[in-house]
């Protein structure tokens, strides 16, 4: 490959990053427990999983015996009772986060649909763990551990219905709950009608939480129940979906005609003059279970675009053996497609990308496990003072939000400079840090689910692209194809890329976060300043770029007139979230490499260096990539609403600042400076042919000055791509894959 | 009667990696040795599995795997192989693979036993391998029990089972596809384990989770061996009869033999 002799000697990347890099990278070496689940997972994954997939079961969307037969593999491997509190038939302590997005990762590696079987349960669940009643969250969160010679109860999450109703407008509920009866003095009893759509486990769930509206004046808006399968009605699991995807899931049609005890209302009520008033509606239930699920089905793409590396890599390698004129050693037999620069590259695109979507998902999961016992402190200490949800939390946390700022600038500054006492009452203040951690957690939720699925499916469409014509077979080694079609799922469900782009909308102009941005770009100058090969300088300034932009979006009005940033306005607001994810997946990546670098030399014994430098270059690419993404969107918006000067405005060009005859004797010094002027008079006097003069904003000459300093940040990406593609051509990768095809 | 059961093992690399030898008369290798994911030795692993399974029958049977190898290496490992079934583990910090020697193996194995203070010798059954897959020496196990004074020694054991009177009554492969059975009174002995009958334990994450309270602590205090070096290496070689791996579906086992049993041919 030409441009390798470009790289300087150095270090490559031995092997495929094991499990020890990856447990530093991803902050797991001391969770030992994780790491077993890890191993635990990947054995049923590359194990039952991958046979079934080999053996043809996606070929049917019909729930097999075969196909439930992995729900028993994933109860004797601890994947059931992950999720669960040990005090209820779980193992691990602590916030789960994490548990899960690694369990989704391993099992996605393989099949998604098999991530998506084992996470459905733990769905169905989440309205019960999240906001259901302490004897709600025992009975149910029990029933559904597995013990030995004991099936556990299995759970599905119906909020979907039927069109007209409920689809990413979560608020259209067609289901309906009214009281059947009220016995005197006794517990109300309701009658409960709801019809699914696309839910997920419905083949077999024992037990289902159901989004439902009051049909009824005694109750009071709408709420989650939990049906269940013995209870006096219909039940009807419905028909399965046809769909083309996910095929080791179970996806139905159900409808159910209930009676159930109003205490299966998720989080119970109150009742007010003769009303039922649920504690949570389903908006709130809801919202409290994506903003953690959405990140496992994240990371299920991420895990795909990595998995595809060792398969690809061996294609290309393995590509001209065999043949009689290809004889071993030479180039052609030992390198075969990877000789051609574009294989290679693109390779790296798809891995770079990978990491960068693992990177922004396990970040996610990892903020959620340090946000879950701080949000409980934080009620705690607001149930004190008599707040309790609602309505009354939000006021009570945004009277508080200045603090939160003052913490974050105070963070900026060493101890010296800043008050440290002060600084300790906040750092440890559960109100403060939820402000903190939640405004972050709001945007990397949303941000891990549209960018790893959405523009993870785009590389996996390149992976199978690398693979030739193999790639969109059924033989195609890992699988390729399937992953390729089934991240088009991942992007849907649990609320397709229009619903996180909505929510990025809102979450990221929240200050707080906006402040965090701020000293996230200082951070990224930081480490640039000591490594300036990750590209954290040219992310830094694509940051800034972004923050500008917004700033301006979020105050300017278009030629019209009309403000810019407004939630009605998606084409200016969906692709500022967009932006926004690539530089938070880029930066998250920068953020793991650094980790490692500082902390992997410890344990990792052989090879390490050359891991480092790899991944540096991986970095590098990425962040090129984002912020040349951004830069792209961000000018679109910061022109595009402009309205293009015409010739009519301004028919003698007073803007011209030439005539053509100078323009020649400028060129005729120096070559392709003409370039530069700006418009100018032809001999005749009219001005050029061209739509009018050029665009002069004077209020954007800062937006230009970003934009051509991030231009020149650039330098250096592409040898970085270089060398990362060179270690691509020399690395080691295993005899085969270790699951079947 | 519980036993107390010792199960000596070590480490091999995972078999689907690339496997080459990198030649240093010093110190022969295989090329990323120290980063290619490791397993543990399958044959030791038959043998963990049936210590397992005679720990169960008699209660109060404690089952301890003593390992030299790579510490972090073998912490990797320890990740899938604590999950299989209680044990506790005494740990040897040093070179793993197959181009170490096996006398100075088995005396640092032998050594770290010795050295367990509450060891009841009159119960003591030392487990391991018959061989390894790394190197394949087949008598590692031997030279441990010969350090220990045990004499009873059983090689290439595929079952064991306990009578009434407490003998145990051991099947050992010999040639020509035949058994031998005999009958040892009592401990202590040494089993050198082929397959046994015992599939693979399944992972069970939360028997691994108990385990670890005493596994990462041994490996903690892992003591560093390094194996003074008794053999001279002339040339390391991968074997010149190389048969690329391939992955099947749908093919039944006799086809599968046959299709072997003519490339052996070949
Ligand atoms: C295999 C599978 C499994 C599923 N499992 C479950 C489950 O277990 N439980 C469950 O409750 N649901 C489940 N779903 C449903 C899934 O969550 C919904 O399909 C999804 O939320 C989208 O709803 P919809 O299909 O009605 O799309 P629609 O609401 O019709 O939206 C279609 C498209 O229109 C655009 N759009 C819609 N609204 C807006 C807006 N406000 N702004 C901008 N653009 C917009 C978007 O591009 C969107 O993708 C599953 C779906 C599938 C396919």
């Amino acid at each position: 490959m030409a441009s390798s002799t470009s790289a300087s000697p150095r270090e490559h990347l031995q092997t495929l990053p094991g499990d020890d890099i990856r447990q530093v990278m991803w902050r797991f070496a001391d969770r030992y427990d994780l790491q077993m689940l890890v191993q635990s997972t990947r054995a049923v994954a590359r194990g039952p999983v991958a046979r079934l997939v080999a053996e043809g079961a996606r070929h049917t969307h019909d729930w097999t015996a075969e196909k439930h037969a992995l729900l028993e593999e994933f109860d004797a491997a601890g994947i059931t009772a992950a999720y669960l509190e040990p005090e209820e038939g779980g193992f691990l302590e602590g916030p789960k986060n994490l548990a899960l997005a690694l369990i989704a990762f391993e099992l996605a590696w393989v099949d998604a649909g098999a991530a998506t079987g084992s996470l459905a349960t733990h769905l169905g669940l989440a309205p019960i763990h999240e906001r259901g009643t302490p004897e709600q969250r025992l009975h149910y969160m029990s029933l559904a551990a597995p013990a030995p010679g004991k099936e556990p109860k299995r759970a599905a999450f119906a909020l979907t219905e039927p069109i007209p109703y409920v689809g990413v407008e979560t608020g259209m509920l067609g289901g309906k709950v009214r009281i059947a009866e009220w016995p005197e003095g006794g517990e109300p009893v309701l009658e409960v009608s709801k019809r699914g759509r696309f839910i997920t486990n419905m083949a077999f769930a024992n037990f289902v939480t159901a989004a439902v509206d009051s049909d009824d004046p005694r109750i009071k808006g709408s709420c989650m129940v939990i049906l269940e399968e013995t209870d006096p009605g219909i039940f009807d699991r419905g028909t399965p979906t046809r769909k083309l995807v996910h095929q080791l899931s179970a996806t139905n049609d159900p409808v159910f005609q209930l009676r159930v005890p109003a205490s299966r209302i998720v989080g119970g009520y109150t009742v007010k003059d003769g009303v039922i008033i649920p504690n949570y509606d389903h908006g709130a239930i809801i919202e409290a279970v994506f903003r953690r699920t959405r990140v496992t089905v994240g990371l299920m793409t991420s895990a795909k675009l990595l998995s595809a590396i060792e398969p690809l890599i061996r294609y290309h390698r393995d590509r001209f053996r065999g043949s009689e004129a290809v004889s071993p050693g030479s180039p052609r037999y030992e390198l075969g497609l990877q000789q051609k620069e574009d294989v290679t590259h693109r390779v790296i695109d798809i891995w770079a990308a990978g990491e960068a979507s693992a990177s922004l998902g396990f970040a996610a999961a990892r903020l959620f496990d340090q946000l879950d016992p701080v949000e409980r402190e934080k009620d705690r200490v607001l149930a004190a003072q008599g707040v309790h949800g609602g309505l009354a939390a939000v006021k009570a946390l945004r009277k508080r939000q200045h603090e939160a700022l003052e913490f974050i600038e105070m963070q900026a500054h060493s101890a010296a400079l800043r008050g440290e006492e002060r600084f300790e009452r906040l750092a440890h203040d559960p109100v403060i840090q939820y402000i903190v951690l939640d405004a972050q957690a709001n945007v990397l939720c949303p941000a891990t689910k549209l960018w790893n699925t959405g523009h993870g499916s785009v590389m996996m469409r390149e992976a199978v692209s690398l693979m030739g014509g193999y790639g969109i077979t059924e033989d195609c080694p890992g699988f390729l194809g399937y992953k390729w079609m089934d991240s088009q799922l991942e992007a849907t469900y649990e609320g397709p890329e229009a619903v996180q782009r909505r929510q990025l909308s809102l979450t990221m102009t929240n200050e707080v976060f906006l402040a965090q941005f701020r000293s996230w770009i200082h951070e990224m100058r930081q480490i640039a300043s000591i490594e300036p090969g990750t590209g954290a300088c040219t992310l830094a300034s694509a940051m800034h770029l972004w923050q500008w932009t917004l700033n301006h979006l979020l105050h300017a009005a278009d030629s019209h007139g009309q403000k810019l940033y407004q939630s009605n306005r998606q084409g200016v607001t969906f692709p500022m979230a967009d932006a926004l994810c690539w530089l938070l997946a880029a930066r998250s990546l920068i953020l793991d490499v650094e980790h490692l670098r500082r902390h992997g030399a410890e344990v990792i014994q052989q090879g390490f260096q050359g891991a480092v430098q790899f991944f540096t270059d991986l970095c590098h690419v990425q962040a090129a990539r984002a912020a040349g993404e951004a830069a792209r969107i961000c000018t679109e918006l910061v022109f595009g609403y402009l309205r293009h000067p015409s010739w009519d405005d301004d028919p003698q060009c007073a803007t011209c600042s030439f005539n053509e005859p100078e323009l020649r004797q400028i060129e005729s010094v120096v070559p392709g400076a003409s370039g530069f002027t700006g418009d100018y008079l032809r001999d005749d006097g009219a001005h050029e042919t061209k739509a009018g003069p050029c665009v002069r904003a004077p209020g954007l000459t800062d937006f230009s000055r970003l934009r051509s300093k991030l231009d020149g940040c650039l330098a250096g990406a592409l040898l970085a791509k270089d060398r990362a593609a060179e270690s691509v051509q020399k690395v080691m990768i295993p005899a085969a894959l270790d699951y079947p095809q | 009667m519980p036993y107390q059961i010792i199960v000596c093992g070590g480490l091999a690399p995972d078999p689907l990696q690339t496997l080459e030898p990198v030649f240093d008369p010093a110190k022969p290798s295989l090329k990323n040795e120290l980063m290619l994911p490791a397993v543990f030795d399958p044959w030791a692993a038959h043998a963990l599995y049936e210590a397992g399974h005679l720990a169960k029958q008699h209660p109060g049977t404690v089952v301890r795997v003593v390992s030299l190898a790579p510490k972090a290496k073998l912490q990797q490992v320890m990740m899938t192989v604590a999950q299989k079934m209680p044990f506790e583990l005494v740990a040897l910090d040093g070179p793993g693979g197959g181009f170490t020697d096996a006398a100075a193996v088995s005396a640092a194995l032998a050594e770290a036993i010795s050295a367990m203070a509450d060891l009841d010798r009159s119960r003591l059954l030392l487990f391991g391998g018959w061989e390894s897959a790394t190197r394949g020496a087949g008598v590692v196990m031997q030279r441990v029990a010969e350090r220990l004074g045990i004499t009873e020694q059983f090689l290439a054991v595929d079952e064991l089972s306990v009578d009434a009177d407490g003998s145990l009554v051991i099947k050992e492969r010999i040639e020509g596809g035949r058994h031998q059975i005999s009958r040892c009174a009592a401990p202590p002995a040494m089993l050198a384990w082929a397959t046994g009958n015992l599939p693979e334990p399944p992972n069970h994450p939360q028997t691994g989770m108990a385990n670890m309270r005493v596994i990462m602590p041994a490996l903690q205090k892992a003591k560093p061996v390094a194996l003074e070096p008794a053999i001279e290496y002339l040339r390391t070689a991968l074997p010149a009869a190389v048969r690329q791996t391939r992955v099947v579906k749908d093919v039944p086992a006799a086809d599968i033999a046959r299709e072997i049993a003519e490339w052996i041919r070949q």
